[in-house]
């Protein structure tokens, strides 16, 4: 049960932004820019930037918000749906691109403690073809889900358990993005 | 020296805000909404100084030295605390410092969150109830700390610069922070 009076009965994030779409809309906008758009000069497609959401999801060890992105990211990714599974469970043996990979190390090193990022790190990742915008966005996707998920699972929001739940969310955020769900 | 060319001479947040100003714009609305708007709803009793405060804490546990200076001035700035002194003790020892029993409590679930979400106990809930927060309260609490989880990682993230041993910079921007808002740019 959710730690305050939400008076819905919405899963994760979007029982809270019924509950208050005033933080609800620059919330999602975020998530929208973030997760659709990204700066002018990114590589990173939609699948991609869904799979950094459901990668630092998953280290912080927020199930919503984990699987949801996942769930998006299978969507988008189509019938290459499987590099999904492959990066939550390594993304050193998964079979993405060197570039994603390289990203992936920076966003988990923004979970854990984003003053420790290298230069190291980031010259990784240009040299496998990262552009600026692509740092740029990785670090604040990684950075942006460190909100996500301590608001979720600082609030206990319900976290439905069946995988079918999530199949329904993920196609929805992969066809209509982030759009702020109408009042129940 | 900062990850991605950013442009020179701002310090802090507002040189990625510079750069990316499509996600800027939200980032700013919700700090907005969260440290000044929320202040003044009716269920509400969390003032802007004692939202500040809470930012402030987050950011030093966090290790944010712009963000725990520039949200400590603007906490002062609210309080009274001409010396940083309050700021100081709440950063050091927020249990010994002179504030109510209720941003004791709040601040004790602010850690939690920036810890990770379900540190956060039915018990701490329960303790800010007993002091007077509102679910309000609680909920801004718990989305001030997490949204400075974001804010102070970005910060990092990118290594941008921010001026030390600077008080008159950081009271200067908290001046105008509390006279116009969040905002990337100073109003023309």
């Amino acid at each position: 049960m959710a730690h305050i009076q939400l008076n819905n009965d919405a899963p994760g994030i979007r029982s809270l932004v019924l509950y208050r779409p005033d933080t609800g809309k620059p919330l999602y906008e975020l998530a929208q820019a973030l997760l659709r758009a990204g700066s002018p000069d990114s590589t990173l497609t939609d699948a991609e930037r869904e799979l950094v959401a459901a990668y630092v999801s998953g280290l912080n060890c927020t199930s919503f918000c984990r699987n949801s992105h996942a769930a998006a990211s299978r969507y988008l990714y189509g019938q290459e749906r499987d590099l999904v599974d492959q990066v939550l469970a390594d993304p050193e043996t998964a079979e993405i691109s060197d570039k994603l990979r390289a990203l992936l190390a920076i966003a988990r090193q923004v979970a854990d403690d984003a003053r420790a990022v290298s230069e190291a790190q980031t010259r990784r990742a240009r040299t496998e073809g990262a552009t600026d915008g692509d740092i740029h966005d990785t670090v604040l996707i990684a950075a942006s889900f460190c909100m996500y998920n301590r608001y979720v699972d600082g609030l206990a929001t319900l976290t439905p358990t069946e995988p079918a739940a999530y199949e329904a969310m993920g196609e929805r955020m992969g066809t209509l993005g982030y759009v702020l769900p109408k009042p129940q | 020296m900062p990850h991605i060319p950013l442009p020179a001479g701002i310090p802090g947040i507002r040189g990625p805000m510079n750069y990316s100003p499509e996600t800027a714009g939200p980032m700013n609305e919700l700090a907005n909404v969260l440290l000044r708007t929320n202040a003044h709803r009716p269920d509400s009793t969390l003032t802007e100084g004692e939202r500040e405060l809470i930012a402030t804490y987050v950011s030093s546990e966090n290790d944010c030295y712009f963000c725990q200076t520039i949200h400590g001035a603007v906490a002062s700035h609210h309080l009274g605390d001409e010396d940083w002194s309050l700021v100081y003790s709440v950063k050091s020892d927020y249990q010994q410092a002179a504030v109510s029993g209720k941003l004791k409590a709040l601040l004790t679930i602010a850690r939690s969150v920036q810890k990770g979400g379900k540190h956060v106990t039915a018990d701490q809930i329960a303790a800010a109830r007993a002091e007077g927060a509102t679910d309000r309260d609680i909920h801004d609490t718990v989305l001030i700390a997490a949204a400075f989880c974001m804010f102070n990682r970005y910060v990092d993230g990118l290594a941008t610069t921010a001026p030390v041993d600077a008080p008159d910079f950081y009271k200067m921007r908290a001046a105008g922070v509390v006279a116009n808002g969040y905002a990337a740019n100073d109003p023309k």
